[in-house]
């Protein structure tokens, strides 16, 4: 099973974000989605969780058109696909460990005691350990970012997308949290999308890359073929060189 | 041209809002309606919202509730002089203070207390993303969220108007021994005089017609925030002046249909 998205168009009002953007990520792999800001990459993600719904086209997800499911079936999805928030979303009433256990607790399948050995083995794998008696606001950026990370990964989803998962990180939290990408996919064999503005990260974690751009995907392939590229929108894009982007407008 | 239209204009977008408005909460209802299965989601968070949407703005109430009949107490002397018996004074601080003042007083103080936190609360959560977080976890937000407060507010308000009524009665009675010569069974008579059991019954209608109305009103606003910390005041502001505005206009309703 794979994620798929074919010919996807949503607008909010006159604006329009998304036209026509087509996407296939094979099982297993680590997709990295970059562009730059405001052109819908956070918009694309929440298609794929059923958060939208395009106007047109389809989002394919474990086999499912998730674009036009019910309800009750969306959530059925949902349960196998972590969530990786870009601010976190932590539910700042609860502890930490109650907000690594939410999922845990829906799925309805694990005893007290499991979900709790559960959440400990989850903050270990974040270097979070004896945190889970705080409070989301007694936590750094970082911290809260990694128990978001903790949360999305608890109920050991077959997807994991990720909203910028390492921006305002400290250099050595972003190795631990690209480190913890590699290890999902390749120890546990989890399908990862993941939007980035970090170059570095992206080609560290990323099996294959794609380029969001004014609506569509503007350029696809492996991050060794990316560095080669002649296109000078993603040249530009990725080196960080906006007269080539000027250029090419 | 342009400053000719612009109070049309206004007047337009104002105008689209509203139905706008209307529509969210309408969706938002009938979502809250199918919700109501979902007990596993919104049980175990009822009494919880009971106990803060009802116990403790008991406090608030009360406190509006005495005031107001220390003061109806003072008016009715004030008015009833040398034409009206005394004893009517225990008449108008009960019909008052059951048919009107109790529920009324008590909705509008609850609007702001009560409303606006839970549009605050939702529009925040909104805003930080944590409620696309709970869809994620597959947890349906309506019934986790917005059942639980609209069930509580509508079984505690008839529970705190019911005190604050009987508060103000209570304080009444005090003001008419203490500062009007009028004896407890002159109060009692009066009090007695007009007093039907079904007003009780017509100021618990009303109170969670209140209630219903002050947490649907702020969680749909809340659900509905956009655009940030402005947006969440922007979501708790409406949220207090509909939710008054329906409680005026309710109170209008239940007197013209179930007091004729």
């Amino acid at each position: 099973m794979s994620i798929e998205l074919v010919n996807v168009h949503k607008a909010f009002g006159a604006n329009e974000v998304l036209r026509g953007f087509s996407l296939n990520i094979p099982e297993g792999e680590t997709m990295a989605i970059i562009g730059g800001s405001g052109t819908g990459k956070s918009v694309l993600l929440k298609h794929l969780v059923g958060l939208l719904t395009p106007d047109q086209g389809e989002v394919w997800v474990d086999g499912e058109n998730i674009s036009r499911l019910d309800q009750a079936s969306i959530y059925r999805v949902r349960r196998n696909i972590g969530f990786v928030f870009q601010f976190a979303a932590l539910f700042d009433s609860m502890t930490i460990a109650e907000n690594v256990g939410m999922g845990l607790a829906r799925l309805d399948t694990m005893s007290d005691e499991e979900v709790r050995a559960r959440v400990e083995t989850c903050l270990e794998l974040v270097d979070l350990v004896g945190y889970g008696a705080r409070l989301p606001s007694e936590l750094s950026g970082g911290q809260r970012k990694r128990v978001g990370f903790a949360r999305a990964i608890a109920t050991s989803p077959k997807y994991i997308l990720y909203d910028e998962p390492t921006t305002g990180l400290d250099p050595v939290t972003k190795s631990v949290i690209d480190e913890l990408i590699v290890r999902m996919s390749d120890d546990l064999g989890v399908t990862g999308v993941v939007i980035t503005h970090d170059m570095d990260s992206a080609f560290r974690i990323s099996d294959r890359m794609a380029m969001l751009y004014e609506g569509q995907n503007r350029w696809e392939g492996t991050p060794e073929q990316i560095q080669q590229t002649d296109d000078p929108i993603v040249k530009g894009f990725i080196e960080g060189r906006p007269e080539l982007l000027e250029s090419a407008t | 041209m342009h400053r000719t239209l612009a109070p049309v204009r206004a007047v337009g977008r104002g105008a689209l809002r509203s139905v706008e408005a209307v529509g969210e909460a309408g969706y938002l209802g009938l979502d809250a309606l199918r919700a109501l299965r979902k007990f596993e989601l919104w049980g175990p968070h009822l009494v919880g919202q009971m106990v803060r949407i009802g116990v403790e703005s008991i406090p608030i109430a009360l406190f509006i509730a005495s005031f107001t009949g220390v003061v109806l107490a003072l008016q009715a002397s004030y008015t009833f002089t040398g034409a009206v018996p005394l004893y009517f004074v225990g008449t108008l601080v009960g019909k008052t203070m059951i048919l009107e003042l109790g529920p009324v007083l008590t909705g509008l103080a609850l609007s702001g207390r009560v409303g606006a936190n839970i549009a605050a609360q939702i529009g925040t959560m909104r805003v930080t993303e944590q409620i696309d977080a709970l869809e994620t976890l597959a947890y349906d937000p309506v019934a986790y969220l917005v059942v639980p407060r609209v069930l509580a507010g509508t079984l505690m308000f008839p529970v705190v108007v019911l005190l604050a009524n009987a508060i103000g009665i209570l304080a009444g009675w005090g003001t008419s021994l203490a500062l009007l010569d009028m004896s407890s069974p002159e109060f009692v008579k009066g009090l007695r005089l007009f007093f039907e059991p079904w007003d009780v019954q017509f100021s618990l209608i009303k109170s969670a017609s209140f209630g219903l109305t002050v947490t649907s009103v702020g969680c749909s606003f809340g659900f509905h925030t956009t655009g940030g910390a402005e947006g969440v005041g922007i979501s708790t502001t409406r949220a207090v002046v509909i939710s008054s505005m329906i409680i005026l206009v309710l109170d209008a309703f239940w007197a013209a249909t179930l007091l004729q």
